[in-house]
């Protein structure tokens, strides 16, 4: 078997739209993911009654079903119920529902890590509930939760690839389909490997970085 | 004039564990009290108490208003002052952020006045050129005092210090007194957990011992110290004066 460097060139193009594609994906889901779980645990931290059954139960939901199911959910059976979205909506809507349910999850677990001592101060100058969360809990849960977000913001982008079975154009899709067409099955999957290494390590080795400053900025070494 | 702090038949409980006992306490304006006792007699819940930290049962004033669980306690917590044993300034902020939360977000205070008042406050304590350091920066005496400095930038009318010194090597513990020192000359109301005996008996006016959840005996610093009443008292100045005279060994 011989390996087709001329055909793979030719695919490069139409790679690389889905490589930022991809990338597209992967940042609107964290964005909206993180937004969701800021929401989230905010609510979880200050005891909502109703509200805080609602996120655990989403929250339990969403961690417990596939990804998969959850978008074939939302494309598949949303319709019938009225709500219909197109593949790349369906894409952000069900990325969203995971992540913010992870990142809620990596919050809480953040926020439990502040120590007691530190709320009490914030309590005896009279900051409420509100104030303490977003003036004392949130930037030191936010440091401490660094770590398992930036795993999770990987994880998430590495998971843009499950939206290709909704004919989103992302990089898997795009792999899956040239080789439907043209079996260059070898040359394909080479390609779709090299650009996530491409991709993840350095945003891993940034994630790190990003890790270590934020970390010193904060509370010195 | 009714007192500051009036406590009657107050009492706190932690599960089946009583921790305050029937506590009969009148805190006039401008009095300096200091509160001392055997761990675990309840001295430190006594001042959380006081700001709302923990909720007790029975007769609790501050300056005239009764106070209890549903209490708006953001509200008489900018009114009341306090002051940790380890410090907890916010390891995210700079020591003026730390001292301008309070005015700014809850007090809802100008920054330009605020600012003025936590500068004139830091030289006041020796810090005035450490405004923009983070707490990881400074000696622990050093974020004492700035942890003094966060309360008193509110303008409250009585401060708690919770065995401040206690974390401290011995000399920081001098710096931080001082700032004590210096605020109940200036008249503030203080009321003051602590176990540098020769400090209370400087400082205050008024020394309550407590044991047991109980205040087991209260007067005049020198009367107690030189003439403690109870046994329990007796008992527990001797163990300090044989730290401060240790026999020689044989």
């Amino acid at each position: 078997m011989t390996f087709d460097w001329a055909f793979l060139l030719g695919t490069l193009p139409a790679f690389f739209r889905a490589l930022g594609l991809t990338v597209e994906l992967g940042l609107i889901a964290i964005a909206t993911s993180s937004l969701v779980a800021l929401l989230c645990s905010s609510v979880l931290l200050l005891r909502l009654p109703v509200l805080g059954v609602l996120v655990r139960a989403y929250v339990e939901l969403a961690r417990n079903t596939p990804l998969l199911i959850q978008l074939f959910f939302i494309y598949f059976a949303l319709p019938s119920l009225g709500l219909k979205l197109s593949g790349y909506s369906s894409a952000i809507v069900a990325l969203t529902f995971m992540g913010g349910a992870y990142l809620t999850e990596v919050l809480r677990a953040g926020i439990e890590a502040v120590p007691r001592t530190q709320v009490e101060a914030g309590m005896a100058i009279g900051l409420s509930r509100w104030q303490l969360f977003r003036h004392v809990i949130l930037p030191q849960a936010g440091v401490f939760s660094l770590p398992a977000l930036f795993a999770n913001f990987i994880f998430l982008v590495k998971e843009t690839t499950v939206v290709s079975a909704v004919a989103v154009p992302e990089l898997l899709y795009t792999t899956k389909n040239y080789i439907g067409l043209y079996s260059k099955t070898y040359e394909m999957l080479a390609v779709m490997t090299a650009l996530c290494v491409l991709l993840f390590v350095p945003l891993s080795l940034l994630f790190r970085a990003l890790e270590r400053r934020l970390r010193h900025a904060q509370f010195g070494s | 004039m009714s007192a500051l702090i009036e406590l009657s038949g107050f009492s706190k409980r932690f599960g089946d564990t009583q921790v305050l006992r029937e506590i009969d306490l009148r805190v006039e304006r401008g009095e300096v009290v200091v509160i001392i006792g055997p761990s675990g007699c309840g001295k430190s819940t006594l001042l959380r108490c006081l700001n709302g930290l923990e909720i007790g049962e029975g007769g609790l004033q501050f300056a005239g208003e009764a106070l209890d669980a549903g209490s708006d306690w953001s509200r008489v917590r900018q009114r009341i002052g306090m002051v940790f044993q380890s410090y907890q300034l916010f390891p995210h902020m700079t020591v003026l952020e730390n001292i301008l939360l309070g005015p700014l977000q809850v007090q809802k205070r100008a920054r330009a006045e605020v600012q003025a008042q936590a500068e004139a406050l830091l030289t006041r304590v020796g810090l005035g050129e450490r405004a923009g350091a983070y707490p990881r920066e400074l000696s622990g005496g050093q974020q004492q005092r700035i942890a003094i400095v966060r309360a008193l930038c509110m303008n409250p009318e009585v401060m708690l210090f919770d065995e401040v010194t206690a974390a401290l090597d011995p000399e920081m513990v001098k710096e931080v007194l001082d700032v004590i020192l210096d605020l109940a000359d200036g008249g503030m109301t203080l009321l003051i957990v602590t176990h540098e005996m020769a400090f209370a008996r400087a400082v205050a006016d008024r020394i309550l011992f407590m044991d047991e959840g109980r205040i087991a005996e209260e007067g005049e610093p020198q009367a107690f110290f030189s003439a403690p009443r109870t046994a329990r008292a007796q008992q527990f100045l001797e163990r300090f004066s044989y730290l401060q005279n240790v026999p020689r060994r044989k």
